[in-house]
């Protein structure tokens, strides 16, 4: 697979999304694995399910990567996410970044995830033990009446 | 027509994935107040795609567009 940045509904190896961005210029890789948690607040879960609009997904997965590099134009970016139904401690996301110094890629792996959290069309379901939710859906705690937030507004680390 | 897509609680809301309108024309405002007008709010919590990009309630779709409503996302 060529592609830098995908969804998918197989297990994520996470040394898959790091060999993407191993080059020679590299002098560090940075990597962020987001992992199924079992207890929230107290709250067990059982498993999750993640719904995707796959393709729009991967844009903006990619227009992840293009804002990093535009950010730390050394770097390069690898993310995979997954789909479907993940068990406790299973890889739902995968982030790695290479840049030839470890303090850029430390803050652009973080900006990875935050970023994803906020323009991915990406939906968790958490499968609790009394029941289901659509995390973020429908309690409206989060609300993107006013606009799409924008990439100046993320804290630059 | 117009291809509509509702996601995760929407489309639970909506009790479909997916919808066709005759919306050419009109802007996302007015496609929603037309043929949506039953779950107003929730779609007001949303964030709507044209054709995979992110757009705002002004734009106006044109026949062949598929639009998405994206509630708030929680991937990661």
């Amino acid at each position: 697979m060529d592609k830098m940045f995908w969804l998918t509904a197989e297990p994520i190896d996470s040394n898959e999304v790091i060999k993407k961005v191993v080059r020679p210029e590299a002098g560090a890789i940075s990597t962020f694995i987001g992992v199924a948690r079992e207890f929230t607040y107290g709250k067990r879960t059982l498993f999750l399910e993640y719904e995707a609009y796959v393709p729009m997904a991967e844009k903006q997965l990619s227009r992840i990567g293009s804002e990093i590099s535009s950010r730390w134009p050394e770097a390069r970016t690898a993310i995979a996410h997954r789909t479907g139904r993940l068990d406790i401690s299973d890889v739902a996301v995968a982030i790695a970044v290479s840049t030839p110094h470890r303090d850029d890629a430390f803050q652009a792996s973080r900006y990875a995830i935050e970023r994803i959290k906020e323009i991915v069309p990406i939906w968790k379901r958490e499968n609790w033990e009394d029941g289901t939710e659509w995390v973020g859906s429908q309690k409206e705690d989060v609300s993107y009446k006013d606009q799409l937030p924008k990439e100046e507004e993320i804290e630059r680390g | 027509m117009v291809n509509v897509l509702f996601f995760a609680g929407l489309k639970e809301l909506f009790g479909k994935e997916r919808m066709s309108v005759e919306a050419g024309g009109l802007t996302i405002h007015e496609l929603k107040s037309k043929f949506l007008s039953s779950h107003l709010e929730s779609l007001d919590q949303a964030m709507t795609a044209i054709n995979e990009e992110y757009a705002d309630d002004a734009v106006v779709v044109k026949d062949g567009d598929t639009v998405a409503f994206i509630p708030p996302v929680s991937g990661g």
